[in-house]
């Protein structure tokens, strides 16, 4: 079937240009085939085929992040072509391609031009491993590692004359790099076998290491995975900085590409200096070789609203179906998770409780400035000593995107946060804090020791401070600051208060002491079955994609409560306590699978969040004179 | 050369190195009708002054190209021209024979390459059947026949002589530009620029484009859709008019025409394939220049066997070698002499798009310009402009070495005109530059809900509506936004007068101010949020900075600079350090930065409207202390701003029942009630760019007897109390705040009603922040002097009364601090706290009455 496809797609030009409606047409076929339900299990996707397995001119899918977004480009989108030996003309199609034919006949009146966008796609950042395998291996059965061969044999033919840049794929086992991706894996042996490759090639290119020359502009540090420029031709608005987007397309890997790039005749620069505008920087980030960064050449994108390869993706009936069979488990999947996260927070309940409530919060709208929705959490007295990282890998086992920001003082003064314009290479170096939509991002402000912050530490801890408050990211356009709304759950662990507002703060009252808590918590782990696991993922997931609504009849409760709890002291509640019950309650109804809040919901709501303030009240008794 | 067809335009155009885009079919499509327009607009057409074609018509010159005389400057003879090369027909008109008068003769040419020198334009013909080109030119005179050029509509004759008409004929009464200054604008105002240019010497002409259009819609369109053909043409008729007005002035080279404001576009998102080869205007911030680039115009070759000497001109980027040489017959004897060339100057200039028109979420998108001879360098990175300019796409370079291409065009735009839309901010000139557009459905709708009598309560309601209430809060800085009149007193010596509006918010933590600082920066397009914790003086103001680069010191601008005519929002002002804190004080009352830093000296306008908040110094709003007392700002400071305003928590049930329903109605409303909240954020900040630029209220005459009024009142209430309650410094804010009302309304005239309004919201805002806690009445001296009338007399009562006691105590040179302490307080009925106490002390001490050195007293 699939190389039907790739027939198909190779020759649609040629014939069909007779009827202007055929690009609509195949569009049309293209979405229509891959609405189906299995369609997006026979697509191969860049996620998790290494590129040389994969067919260059084949449809293909890749799960991503819109990480920059380039200029739009005009290109040649209907052409001629003249044959040396026949003379005839033939017109042909530039859509979806990045070369043209041979012979092309610059001054034909019948050439079109149009225009596209090129859009630079990475790997969603921070996805965790467990979303990473069960993807790829619901997509590797259908992958016949056979029929890859030919193409493998003549990938590495080629790459045998344009040297070092697929270096690494060699060296790897088909296995594991099928799991992860291509580039930026250690060189180890494969720096040798370079050197030798590397002196008989005529490379004009700086001779510097691999590494630096082809920085992938990875928004996390340590992230792998293929980067992909994507170019877009349709519905150019309808995408944002920071989607995350299923892309189908083309797959591009023409090395002709790579060695247009290279090719530089001097002569031609003193009458010719358009080419010359460009500097090698900007070359490198706008035309780095196909093999390391392949061309996508946009079908049909879909825009996700989770990463989580257990739940069906697209909003269909089959979703619905899905989300009513699961809410009749709700309630218990609930109870065992709160048990678990019970005993990861050492016994304590409703620190388990708030991480829960936490963990499936979600910036649902925003009101003018204000996001709605936002529920930062800071666990205040964690105990040293390894207890947080154990901690952040029990959220990454739970959740498909998370991050964990260690806040050292060396850190915070040295890491870039926030993405930066840069404008001699013309592109949008990321930052860590260019993450995708409900990432975890996990701040564990424990390793913070006394020192100084210069003047970048402090510019990262305005923007933590922005991102808590506001859910918003100020990038750095070196001229002009431009801001990037987002929807990131912020946890921060600390010792005692965090230096960063939060919306709300649990100090941890461990009710167990383990003498070896490495031990305790990795048996509190293994204990969990995968399927048990999973169903935690799941719930998390849905419980963030449910509706909610207050009626009329509550709101006059709430306000009620408001008004009584005010009268009896009016400096004990304010709008803004009120502002985190309302969202409180919300996300405790949610979490029981309730899509309306219920007077019980909000007896629970206060409940749970007097019993905090109590612990917050005591805790600053015992601390004196905190303010 | 030319096509002998009889339909010429549209089977067969040389678009040469671009290919024809779908647009620019759909332009040359119905060529009928244009031509129809100019028949008749032919027929009515005066004979023309001059005629090019006369002069060339000799077909001793080779030369098809009208306008190729006024921007080539071949030089050789006739003869050298090998006629059989396709790059050479039509190159070689000299410039003596080229052009009509003497003035024009003396001038040399300079050549245009924004507009592309390769470019060659032949003439057809659309009525005859057989136009060969000579003869085509020839009977150009002819009734009935219409040469135009090959792929356009254009006429050579025609154009040049509506261009000429409107040279002569265009005024502006209404005109209001700042280049048009000191020109009487009820005389034709080309004219009087060619004047200038004649006094001057400045050999060019900028021409806007939409005095073109009103002119005549008709020559608009040629000049945006063949601008490459049309600017020779106006450049041509320039200088014939301006040679036959003023023959003997000696310029530089022939002037140009620089048109600019086209209005074909206005943004550089909307740039598409069919702008190719059109004229365009954008907008943008320019992020990066490059060296200068030295371009080959003409190659100079000379033959090695007979030193044989031939120029080739560049075509499209490309020299075309000569094989044979024409003297000796040699084959590949020719080599390029490069100090011989001829070369003009280049430089590429990256433009980015400026941050206000980008939807939100998407990275801006650049666009790389190329710059001409003085062109080159007039802008610098940093600079917001304007650029007008042709659009063009250029395929990548085909390699012989490869069969395929890239099938990417490159595009730029070949600059005509640059203008920076900031430099007139530093002139501080004009009042908004950058003007914003808006159509006339947008200005009826605006001016419908100006005409509402409740549209001052709508907009402060739709302000922030995510905060609850604060009603008067929301309408101070409604009038903020607006500002008032700005008027200029320089001439009498008083300098500008303030028309911005300062606003404090002070008051409990966690009532929301944050928020409506965010709001408001969100909502003006120049406004800059600081918190003062995080911001240093430079940081606020300005820096100088060493460019790693050229080693150039580089002026980089603050917070309070870059927002300039806009709301520098600083959160956390109580945070801010002193030398911080000082920098304001020029900015909020002078409206400038004064700079003394490495060298640079400059006073930089920062006319700024500051919106504040801060916090009071116990955490808690103490309601028994004064403004200044629990916020710990120096009430020089304080007089600064006009409205200061008390965010307290009110603590009464009714409002806590409101405050309730309205937070939990945000956390249900449904998507749709949400829409419409956004989109009256997109009406609001209309409405108020609309007033900021097109409104300017005066007062008349009953609003100033009410403002008088006002004043005297203000004095009166105090001055019965033996206290000062208002200074001028109050009464030029009640004049601002009226103004602002009166915007809001979009009045060209204060009124008493606002007049009414701002003495209402300024006594409420003195309601709550100068009221003395000990005795309940608005007493505005706690701002200017930091301490109440009655806090004062307390004081010196005070001080009495320990004077009183140390003086009953008899001959006892030293006291111990904490006894006399002791002493005081059980005298006195009233309590007397320690600060107090310190106080007297000290106000004894300066009357040199005594000395406190650490726990004793010593008396003098």
């Amino acid at each position: 079937m699939r190389m039907w496809f790739v027939c198909r797609f190779c020759c649609p030009a040629a014939q069909s240009n007779s009827n202007p409606e055929w690009e609509a047409k195949v569009l049309e076929y293209f979405k229509g085939q891959l609405r189906e339900k299995e369609s997006h299990s026979w697509v191969p996707s860049l996620n998790d085929v290494p590129l040389h397995y994969l067919k260059p001119n084949s449809l293909v899918k890749f799960r991503c992040l819109v990480q920059d977004m380039f200029d739009p480009e005009f290109y040649m989108g209907v052409y001629e072509t003249v044959d040396p030996s026949t003379k005839a003309n033939v017109l042909r199609c530039g859509k979806y391609k990045d070369v043209t034919e041979c012979g092309v006949d610059l001054n034909s009146r019948n050439t079109v031009t149009a225009e596209r966008q090129t859009f630079y796609c990475v790997p969603i950042p921070g996805e965790s491993p467990w979303a990473k395998e069960i993807s790829f291996l619901s997509a590797a059965r259908v992958v016949p590692s056979t029929s890859y061969v030919p193409s493998r044999q003549k990938r590495s033919y080629e790459e045998d004359d344009d040297d070092m840049d697929t270096q690494p794929q060699k060296q790897r086992e088909p296995h594991t790099g099928g799991k992860f991706g291509t580039v930026n894996e250690p060189h180890g042996n494969g720096d040798s076998k370079r050197q030798e490759t590397e002196a008989p090639s005529s490379q004009t290119t700086a001779p510097s290491d691999c590494s630096s020359h082809l920085d992938l502009n990875f928004p996390l540090p340590g992230e792998r995975g293929p980067a992909c420029l994507v170019k877009v031709y349709e519905g150019l608005d309808s995408f944002k900085l920071n989607d995350t987007l299923e892309i189908y397309g083309i797959l591009s890997v023409n090395p002709v590409l790579t060695v247009l790039g290279e090719e530089k005749d001097p002569s031609l620069l003193l009458l010719n200096p358009t080419e010359s505008m460009e500097t090698p920087e900007e070359q490198r980030a706008h035309d780095p070789p196909a093999s390391l960064v392949p061309r996508l050449h946009m079908l049909y994108a879909r825009p996700l609203q989770h990463n989580n390869p257990l739940l069906p993706s697209a909003p269909t009936e089959d979703q619905s179906a899905f989300v009513s069979s699961f809410l009749v488990e709700m309630a218990s999947v609930r109870a065992e998770l709160l048990a678990y996260l019970t005993h990861v927070l050492l016994g304590d309940g409703l620190a388990a409780e708030y991480l829960l409530l936490h963990l499936i919060s979600n910036v649902y709208t925003r009101r003018d400035v204000l996001p709605l929705g936002k529920f930062t959490l800071n666990l205040s007295g964690c105990p040293l000593n390894s207890y947080t990282e154990r901690l952040y890998q029990i959220v990454q086992q739970l959740v498909p995107c998370s991050y964990r920001l260690s806040m050292s003082l060396h850190t915070m003064n040295s890491m870039r946060l926030v993405p930066k314009k840069d404008y001699v290479a013309n592109r949008l170096v990321s930052g860590a804090l260019q993450l995708a939509r409900n990432t975890s991002l996990f701040l564990d402000e424990t390793q913070l020791e006394q020192g100084q912050l210069d003047s970048s530490g402090v510019r990262n801890i305005t923007a933590l401070g922005n991102l808590i408050s506001w859910q918003k990211v100020d990038y750095d356009f070196s001229y002009h600051q431009m801001e990037f709304p987002c929807n990131i759950n912020v946890l921060v662990t600390s010792e005692g208060r965090s230096l960063l507002p939060s919306d709300c703060q649990v100090p941890l009252q461990p009710q167990v002491t383990p003498p070896n808590m490495e031990e305790y918590l990795t048996t509190i782990h293994m204990a969990q079955f995968t399927s048990q696991i999973n169903k935690f993922r799941v719930y998390l997931s849905l419980a963030r994609t449910l509706d909610y609504s207050i009626s009329d009849e509550v709101t006059k409760a709430v306000e009620d409560d408001f008004v009584d709890m005010r009268k009896d002291d009016p400096q004990s509640v304010t709008a803004e306590d009120l502002h985190r019950m309302l969202v409180v309650a919300r996300l405790l109804s949610l979490s029981l699978g309730q899509t309306t809040l219920s007077r019980d919901g909000w007896m629970r709501a206060k409940h749970i969040d007097m019993l905090r303030r109590s612990r917050t009240e005591q805790q600053k008794s015992l601390n004196g004179n905190e303010p | 050369m030319s096509s002998p067809t009889s339909t010429p335009v549209g089977s067969k155009r040389s678009r040469d190195d671009i290919p024809v885009t779908p647009s620019s079919d759909g332009l040359a499509s119905p060529p009928s009708q244009r031509r129809r327009g100019q028949d008749s607009s032919n027929g009515d057409l005066p004979a023309m002054p001059t005629s090019p074609a006369t002069d060339i018509a000799s077909p001793a010159v080779h030369d098809t190209s009208l306008f190729s005389s006024p921007r080539r400057s071949g030089n050789f003879l006739p003869s050298e021209v090998d006629m059989s090369s396709p790059l050479m027909y039509g190159t070689p008109s000299s410039r003596v024979e080229g052009t009509p008068r003497s003035g024009v003769r003396g001038t040399p040419v300079r050549q245009r390459p924004d507009l592309g020198s390769a470019r060659k334009a032949p003439q057809v013909d659309l009525h005859t059947e057989l136009p060969s080109a000579d003869g085509a030119v020839a009977s150009e005179q002819a009734a009935g026949q219409k040469l135009v050029i090959w792929g356009t509509d254009v006429n050579v004759g025609t154009c040049k002589e509506k261009f000429q008409r409107f040279l002569q004929r265009f005024i502006d009464p209404t005109s209001n530009e700042d280049e048009n200054a000191g020109l009487d604008l009820n005389e034709p105002l080309y004219m009087q620029k060619l004047e200038e240019i004649s006094v001057i010497g400045e050999p060019v002409l900028n021409v806007n484009c939409s005095h073109v259009q009103s002119f005549d819609a008709d020559l608009y369109r040629q000049l945006i859709s063949y601008p490459q053909e049309v600017i020779p043409t106006f450049d041509m008729a320039v200088n014939e008019l301006f040679f036959e007005r003023f023959p003997d002035s000696i310029l530089e080279h022939q002037i140009q025409v620089r048109p600019y404001n086209a209005l074909k576009t206005r943004n550089m998102r909307s740039l598409n394939p069919e702008d190719i080869d059109q004229m365009i205007t954008i907008s943008g911030m320019v992020i990066r220049t490059s060296q200068l680039i030295p371009e080959m115009q003409e190659a100079f070759f000379q033959c090695q066997v007979c030193a044989f000497s031939t120029r080739v001109e560049v075509d499209r980027g490309r020299i075309a070698e000569p094989a044979v040489c024409r003297n000796c017959n040699t084959t590949h004897s020719l080599a390029l002499i490069h100090n011989r060339s001829a070369f003009s100057d280049k430089q590429m200039i990256k433009v980015q798009e400026s941050p206000d028109d980008m939807p939100a979420g998407q990275t801006p998108h650049t666009t790389i310009v190329y710059a001409h001879n003085d062109l080159v360098d007039k802008v610098q990175p940093g600079d917001r402009i304007n650029i007008t300019g042709i659009y063009r796409a250029v395929p990548m370079r085909e390699n012989p070495r490869q069969s395929t291409v890239k099938s990417v065009y490159k595009t730029h735009i070949d600059v005509i005109h640059f203008r920076k839309t900031d430099e007139k901010r530093l002139h501080g000139l004009d009042e908004d530059s950058d003007q914003k557009l808006f159509t006339e459905e947008r200005v009826q709708t605006l001016k419908e809900l100006a005409a509402k009598p409740d549209v001052y309560e709508r907009l402060s309601s739709a302000l922030a509506p995510s905060i609850y209430e604060q009603e008067d809060i929301k309408k101070g800085i409604l009038l903020q936004l607006f500002g008032g009149t700005r008027k200029d007193f320089s001439q009498t010596g008083r300098g500008n007068f303030r028309a911005e509006v300062n606003i404090l918010l002070c008051g409990d933590p966690g009532t929301s101010k944050s928020q409506l600082l965010q709001y408001v920066f969100n909502l003006v397009p120049r406004g800059q949020y600081t918190s003062g914790k995080g911001s240093s003086a430079v940081g606020l103001t300005a820096y100088v900075m060493k460019d790693p680069e050229t080693k150039q010191l580089v002026l980089q601008t603050g917070a309070l600079v870059l927002s300039d005519n806009g709301i520098c929002c600083i959160d956390e002002f109580d945070k801010m350090s002193d030398s911080t804190r000082s920098v304001l004080h020029e900015v909020m009352e002078q409206q400038t930065l004064s700079i003394a830093k490495a060298g640079i000296i400059c006073q930089l306008n920062a006319r700024t409207s500051v919106l504040a908040a801060a916090n009071p110094v116990e955490s808690q709003w103490n309601p028994k202390k004064t403004t200044i007392e629990n916020i710990q700002l120096p009430h020089t400071l304080l007089s600064r701003f006009d409205l200061i305003f008390l965010m307290l928590d009110p603590q009464d049930e009714a409002y806590d029942r409101r405050l309730a329903h309205h937070l939990v109605a945000l956390y249900y409303q449904s998507e749709e009630q949400i829409e419409e909240e956004f989109l009256d954020m997109a009406v609001l900040k209309d409405y108020i760019a609309y007033a900021r630029t097109y409104i300017n209220p005066r007062l008349n005459e009953e609003a100033s007897q009410a403002l008088i009024e006002a004043y005297v009142d203000m004095r009166k209430i105090g001055s019965g109390r033996g206290m000062v309650s208002a200074y001028p410094r109050q009464l030029e804010s009640l004049i601002r705040l009226a103004e602002a009302h009166a915007k809001v309304r979009f009045s060209d005239k204060v009124e008493t009603v606002d007049v009414e309004e701002a003495k209402r919201l300024h006594r409420e805002a003195l309601k709550q922040s100068a009221t003395d806690p000990r005795t309940g009445f608005v007493d505005i001296s706690i701002l200017t002097t930091g301490m109440s009338a009655t806090a004062r007399k307390r004081k010196e009562e005070v001080a009495q009364a320990l004077k009183k006691m140390i003086q009953s105590r008899g001959k006892t040179p030293a006291m111990k601090y904490q006894q006399l302490f002791d002493d005081l307080r059980g005298q006195s009925e009233a309590a007397i706290t320690k600060d107090m106490f310190e106080e007297a002390l000290r106000a004894l001490a300066d009357e040199d009455y005594l000395t406190v050195t650490g726990k004793t007293v010593r008396l003098l």
